[in-house]
């Protein structure tokens, strides 16, 4: 008991690590972000529902933003996350509408789950073959990704040409289950009648909870989560160490597939579309929810919290440049840069200036640091 | 060290393997070209609409449909050398260069030799100062590249639309034209002699000045390049503003191709083309040592495959799923791995021979 109570004290006696910094630091202003728009635009912000809003859009970009996580982690990058996304949306799609094989007399639920199965096997697919071809043929993964995003989104059209569609009239067994929301009641807000309306959650927010979650706890107590950062940190130490640097290569880009594929099936579940364009520079979200939440492209650093908290400081950008009545259409883009660029520059200040004894002008003092 | 006699031995194939994937690539399309359909090289001369003859063919549309991306690739490969990442915001910023060359281009009545000249110079500044806000940000924040250039990447295409108060403007003008196509007389399309001045001025550049010498060595080791005295931030900074230039050029040819801008499709996706056409280029996309000639020849072999898939009728939604099979194709060819294979196969057919020779001796 005791040693354990040591042990505690001596981690927090600890620094904080600067990937754990630069978690914080997002933490810090995605909370000083939502409070000013509940402070100065009110609205929507003060409802519980917002923030739900946010994560029933972005449920898919948090487990993609999940999958970049773990690549880059292990010093790798895969930009084909938003192409598997797209094309997984789509041949569910069609899978549902029964296009795609002759799904005659199997209940709806079936159908659903096994919709589920292909998005986890496409996904397994892309993941094995740019995970072999990245860890054991050694090839550039930016290029490999490439090419499987080139694959993944020409693949679309291929599938089918023009947009396809859930509708109610077609299919309301199956729109029933995927679009199924959980109510909370005690965290709703009456509407403009006064009746209460309950807030809702849709059932891939929870998949991308858990995933999230999961993916936390294997980073930080499995074996194959301390082999990603090992290997990424430096390969050379790893191999030293004995580690299987080709097979964690793999490892980590089978995952990425498997995750962009659970999100394809999570978009699914929130558009019930399938077109060429869904999740348009989706991997550039991806990549750039991770940067934000303390993940470093050149590997060994991030942990899958921080790229939470960096998903939802994008969403936020966007609703406060809707609510600060911005309506031309180049508002909205040009203020994410803005911010993402404010946001950027921060992180290497801070970073710069950490452990040195130089002064810095009072407003880029950041607490201890 | 017996490892580098080796390398010393076949010096020239050493030398030269960097360019081997980008040639194997082109030879690999001109002899299935050849078997599909000879004709398709076939290069003839016809009257345009002017009554000018030029030029016209597979051939010819492969050169000048790849100008941008050449120039382009050219660039990336300079910033690809010295910060060891790529910058994604180049068709952004192609859009604002374009942008800018049409807002100067409106703002008078009549577009004379000189309105042309003042717009392009105006673009160029508009595309180098955007390119030294992405340099700035890269050397002096030493942010990843990709990173720093996802800002613009972000917003750029807006910052397009807003220079122009959220319209796409068409011009009509003989000299943009002009630019697009054909100068009057000149059977040769504008664009490739645009490519080939980039060219001899990025050569002269390299060949006269240590430039390309400072970018490696910052590109493999910027501590001892600081240590040599060379300033690193300079360097990279510099490539960045190289890249702004190659933007304005390929975004004033963009828009004169179509003589409108239209800012989200000017050049859509050419990033990842760039990049691509740099890595075939046999380029370590993690910096250092460059070949601009194996990015250009990247470029045109990834036109030359568009070019032929379409001339195989292959609807253009789908030309991206056939790319990325034959860029898998050729990377695996040109993988360490398959490239180490097949060298020990050759030196054991080589050992065996000498070992027959002996015998027979």
């Amino acid at each position: 008991m005791t040693v354990n109570t040591k042990a505690i004290g001596q981690v927090r006696r600890e620094k904080i690590s600067n990937a754990n910094l630069l978690m914080y630091i997002s933490i810090g202003i995605f909370a000083a972000m939502y409070l000013a728009g509940i402070l100065i635009w009110g609205g929507g912000f003060r409802k519980p529902q917002q923030i739900f809003d946010i994560l029933n859009n972005y449920a898919y970009l948090i487990i993609i933003g999940c999958a970049l996580t773990i690549v880059m982690i292990t010093g790798g990058i895969d930009i084909s996350v938003a192409g598997i996304v797209a094309l997984v949306s789509m041949v569910d799609v069609m899978f549902l509408k029964g296009r795609l094989l002759p799904a005659e007399g199997m209940s709806d639920g079936v159908k659903v789950a096994l919709a589920a199965c292909i998005a986890i096997g496409i996904g397994l697919a892309f993941g094995a073959v740019q995970g072999a071809l990245v860890a054991y043929l050694d090839i550039q993964p930016f290029i490999i990704s490439l090419a499987g995003m080139f694959f993944a989104r020409g693949m679309i059209t291929i599938v089918s040409v023009e947009p396809m569609q859930l509708t109610v009239q077609e299919e309301p067994g199956i729109l029933d289950i995927i679009q199924h929301r959980i109510e909370i009641g005690f965290l709703g807000s009456p509407n403009k009648k006064g009746v209460m309306i309950p807030a809702r959650i849709e059932i891939g927010v929870i998949i991308a909870i858990a995933i999230l979650f999961i993916i936390a706890v294997m980073l930080r107590k499995s074996r194959i989560g301390r082999n990603f950062y090992a290997v990424g940190g430096n390969r050379q130490s790893a191999l030293m160490l004995g580690i299987n640097v080709k097979r964690t290569r793999f490892t980590a880009h089978l995952f990425s597939g498997l995750l962009a594929g659970i999100a394809g099936f999570v978009f699914m579940m929130h558009n019930v579309s399938g077109n060429a364009t869904n999740a348009t520079a989706g991997e550039m979200d991806a990549i750039a929810s991770s940067i934000i939440g303390g993940t470093l492209l050149s590997g060994g650093v991030g942990n899958v919290i921080g790229t939470f908290f960096g998903v939802m400081i994008l969403a936020t950008i966007k609703l406060i440049v809707t609510a600060s009545g911005l309506t031309k259409p180049w508002w909205q883009t040009i203020t994410s840069g803005a911010m993402l660029a404010l946001f950027i520059l921060l992180q290497s200040v801070v970073l710069a200036n950490r452990g040195k004894k130089v002064k810095l002008p009072g407003w880029m003092k950041l607490g201890k640091g | 060290m017996p490892a580098n006699k080796k390398k010393s031995s076949s010096g020239f194939m050493q030398k030269n393997s960097q360019l081997l994937i980008p040639l194997v690539a082109i030879l690999i399309l001109i002899i299935f070209n050849l078997i599909r359909d000879p004709s398709f090289f076939s290069i003839g001369m016809v009257t345009n609409n002017d009554g000018y003859p030029v030029l016209q063919g597979n051939l010819i549309s492969i050169f000048n449909g790849a100008s941008e991306l050449v120039i382009l690739a050219m660039g990336m490969t300079l910033v690809t050398a010295a910060s060891g990442g790529q910058d994604i915001s180049v068709g952004a910023l192609a859009a604002i260069a374009g942008s800018a060359l049409v807002k100067v281009l409106k703002s008078t009545e009549v577009i004379t030799p000189w309105t042309v000249a003042l717009g392009i110079l105006a673009c160029c500044a508009v595309a180098m100062l955007f390119g030294a806000f992405n340099g700035t940000i890269v050397s002096v924040f030493r942010i990843q590249p990709m990173i720093a250039t996802l800002i613009l990447f972000t917003c750029g295409r807006s910052i397009a639309y807003w220079i122009n108060g959220g319209a796409t403007p068409t011009v009509s003008s003989p000299i943009i034209t002009a630019i697009g196509s054909f100068i009057p007389g000149c059977p040769v399309p504008t664009p490739i002699l645009i490519v080939i001045f980039m060219g001899i001025v990025l050569g002269v550049l390299f060949k006269t000045t240590t430039l390309g010498l400072y970018v490696q060595t910052v590109g493999i080791n910027q501590g001892a390049a600081k240590l040599n005295g060379i300033n690193p931030v300079a360097v990279k900074l510099l490539t960045f503003v190289i890249l702004g230039v190659c933007c304005a050029m390929a975004g004033t040819i963009g828009m004169s191709r179509l003589s409108l801008i239209n800012h989200e499709t000017l050049l859509l996706n050419v990033e990842m083309d760039a990049i691509l056409a740099v890595a075939i280029g046999g380029n370590n996309l993690g910096g250092g040592k460059f070949n601009l000639v194996g990015s250009i020849m990247g470029a045109y072999a990834i036109q030359a495959l568009t070019i032929t898939l379409y001339a195989m009728k292959v609807p253009s939604t789908d030309v991206k799923a056939y790319k990325a099979i034959v860029i898998i194709l050729l990377v695996v060819l040109g993988s360490p791995v398959v490239k180490e294979a097949f060298r020990k196969l050759k030196n054991q057919i080589s050992a065996g021979r000498f070992l027959k020779e002996k015998g027979a001796a």
